[in-house]
């Protein structure tokens, strides 16, 4: 997928002024929130699992090269193959060879946003196959051929009359007059319309929530059951998965399992978690005869050892999407690329550079209900900081910004100076708010101003009251 | 240098470090080889078989599973019967043929079409052994092989799992070890491992949760106490 976050400021103000995507969006800001919520009160343990989270995945990563051939070895043991893939493009040319070699006509996907990340669709369809996405939003969306808006809720930025116009449009052998308009209407149309094309795919492709060293297993955790009956029912299983997917055994799978669901959806656990390790054996009635995994880097072995390695421990849960203001305000689409919210805001930069996603960590106000969040404990805001600072010694930072920063720079550095100048500037802001003591309008604030009030300093600057504190009641 | 020497040493270097030495490499299959177990929460674990079965029937309904207590194989007939008349279903199902269900003598009831194999696109419900449950989030654990083909998990819009009371363990680690067991006693690991929490489901319209998106509509499972017969009288 082609990135187009430098235009994140303009796709944000039309995110913001699209009432359906706000309607849309509303719900999602109250759901997943309070969800997760009740999930983690539930579980006495949660801090401390996320505690050991972190501690498994650092584990993991310092030792990402032993486990990554380990892993390799168990998959063959198992009967299976693994293909290692530095790029977008190497692991797009693997996946469309194993097709080829199977002569596969129909491709049925699970839901991957590695996938997404490397374009897989069209690139199968440009030469001749014909991908079908099986999870319902993933499906959704492609007969929209739009990109996903959220790493967990591809579909979550739109509303259920749209999806029934997108439906009577593409269902065109359906009656015109079919009722569409509740969710489980759309849920069974959609659930009629794919049976056939599972049993008709002759690939399936997932994604893997996990991949585990000990048995070369992958893992995928899904609601629907499309997953697995993508991977179960086409004579072909590849596994699509980013290298960091890895995990040492089943059972610190168990423990970021249980951190995943409760930060994810708010479920204890989801629907179906589904372990597959190689191809079908001999004698069972069903199951693939072949299973690849396609393992990528795309730019991830370059993170370890450096400020944005923690980023790798990202388990995909979308909790800092959920609690994020900004992405709750904007959606998913304006971040312009396949991971958007706080995790995009880190990983985005650093998969396709700073020069074309330099918006996104500057499209944050550093709350930090992400990282309080984060099942992972990635530091998100603290990386954010990081690209701030390498895209402005870059010097790709805007020179408003720029010019801004180096006269604070000056003032910074001088205290002296500092002070007296808060204490006018306060003063007179003081001053000229006047009764009201709030200004309608500023120079130089107009972003501020031009939908709320802002308050005018009420007397004194904090430091000139700190100090006179501090003289009144000595240590 | 091959994609794969490329990455790894690209790891290695970011890492600032050569491949790990002997005595790191024998750390870490120690480690392994112990199976060792991250923290449990103590919401199972502390449980007798008694508080496990309930903790499990208890988070599986929370979840839309519905379950039937039974005395033994014998009252399966029965208990399919009355779920699918129940549920409105045709009096059919396509079954396991794992030797485990032999036992279930489906001639007392004649007129339930039984039919053992795989799922079939057509097949309206299905009927499987699980290998194991797990009491902390009320899931299932179904494996394949010969007898316990996946597709009769997912395809039928009904699926019915019949559960022996102690085959429910607290937490998904004692469940690993089941599997390993049955892993070195068979010749490996199965194919797949599937872990089952309520039926299918999905909310991506609008967030509203929907039963049945892909997968089956009804989850029933038919929990066997082995009460009678002195059937499966491990205590625990």
């Amino acid at each position: 997928m082609l990135a187009a976050s430098r235009n994140f400021p303009a796709n944000a103000a039309k995110g913001l002024a699209d009432e359906t995507l706000q309607r849309a969006l509303a719900k999602a800001q109250t759901g997943f929130p309070l969800r997760r919520r009740l999930a983690v009160e539930r579980l006495p343990e949660f801090e401390a699992l996320r505690e050991e989270g972190r501690a498994i995945k650092d584990h993991t990563l310092a030792h990402l090269d032993f486990y990554l051939e380990l892993f390799e070895q168990k998959v063959v043991m198992a009967g299976g193959r693994v293909h290692w893939a530095r790029t977008a493009d190497e692991a797009r040319a693997l996946v469309l060879q194993i097709c080829r070699s199977v002569g596969a006509r129909i491709v049925a996907k699970g839901k991957s946003m590695i996938a997404e990340e490397i374009g897989l669709n069209e690139h199968l369809a440009a030469h001749g196959m014909t991908p079908v996405e099986t999870d319902l939003g993933e499906y959704i969306i492609q007969l929209r051929r739009e990109p996903p808006s959220h790493i967990i809720a591809p579909a979550i930025h739109l509303v259920k009359e749209q999806i029934a116009d997108t439906f009577r449009a593409e269902h065109r052998n359906l009656a015109r007059e079919r009722p569409l308009d509740e969710a489980r209407q759309l849920c069974d149309e959609a659930r009629e319309v794919l049976r056939p094309r599972f049993l008709a795919a002759d690939v399936g492709v997932t994604g893997a929530n996990f991949l585990v060293a000990e048995t070369g297993s992958s893992i995928i955790v899904t609601n629907e059951g499309n997953g697995d009956l993508a991977q179960t029912l086409p004579r072909v299983h590849i596994v699509l998965a980013s290298l960091e997917k890895l995990v040492p055994s089943f059972e610190d799978a168990a423990t970021l399992l249980r951190l995943l669901a409760r930060s994810a959806t708010g479920q204890e656990f989801s629907s179906y978690t589904t372990v597959s390790t190689g191809p079908r054996r001999e004698g069972d009635l069903d199951g693939p005869e072949q299973y690849h995994v396609v393992l990528l880097d795309n730019g991830r072995s370059a993170l370890l050892g450096g400020e944005f390695q923690d980023m790798l421990r990202c388990i995909r849960c979308a909790a800092c999407l959920n609690h994020c203001p900004v992405y709750t305000a904007v959606g998913g689409h304006a971040y312009g690329w396949v991971y958007p919210g706080p995790m995009g805001a880190v990983l985005t930069p650093s998969l396709v550079g700073i020069a074309e996603a330099g918006h996104l960590p500057n499209a944050s106000t550093f709350c930090g209900r992400c990282e309080s969040v984060c099942p992972m404990k990635i530091p998100l805001p603290k990386m954010m900081r990081h690209w701030r600072e390498r895209e402005f010694a870059a010097g790709l930072a805007p020179r408003t910004v720029r010019t801004g920063l180096r006269v604070w720079a000056f003032l910074a550095r001088r205290p002296a100076l500092y002070h007296a100048l808060a204490e006018i500037a306060s003063r007179a802001l003081g001053w000229m708010g006047g009764e009201r003591g709030r200004f309608r309008s500023l120079p130089l604030a107009a972003g501020w101003t031009q939908v709320r009030d802002m308050p005018a300093p009420e007397g004194r600057s904090f430091h000139s009251l700190w100090a006179e504190r501090r003289h009144k009641e000595p240590r | 240098m091959t994609p794969k020497e490329e990455i790894l040493s690209g790891i290695r270097r970011a890492l600032g470090r050569d491949p790990v030495d002997a005595a790191t490499a024998a750390e870490l299959r120690a480690r392994l080889a112990a199976h060792r177990r991250n923290l449990i929460p103590a919401r199972a674990a502390a449980l007798d078989r008694r508080g496990r079965v309930d903790l499990f029937v208890a988070m599986a309904e929370e979840v839309q599973a519905t379950v039937a207590r039974i005395p033994s194989l014998a009252a399966v007939p029965d208990a399919v019967a009355r779920y699918l008349s129940g549920e409105n279903l045709p009096a059919e199902l396509v079954a396991a043929p794992d030797p485990g269900l032999d036992a279930i003598p489906w001639q007392t009831r004649p007129l339930l079409r039984i039919r053992r194999g795989r799922a079939e696109a057509s097949d309206a419900a299905s009927l499987s052994p699980a290998f194991a449950a797990i009491a902390e989030t009320g899931t299932l654990m179904l494996i394949s092989g010969r007898g316990t083909p996946t597709t009769l998990n997912f395809l039928p819009d009904t699926h019915i799992v019949v559960l022996h009371e102690e085959q429910i363990v607290a937490a998904y680690e004692d469940a690993w070890d089941r599997l390993r067991a049955h892993a070195a006693a068979s010749g490996g690991l199965p194919r797949t491992v599937n872990f089952i929490t309520g039926p299918s489901r999905t909310a991506d319209i609008e967030q509203r949760v929907e039963l049945g998106a892909h997968g089956p509509r009804r989850l029933h499972i038919l929990l066997v106490s082995g009460a009678e017969n002195g059937e499966n009288s491990e205590n625990g």
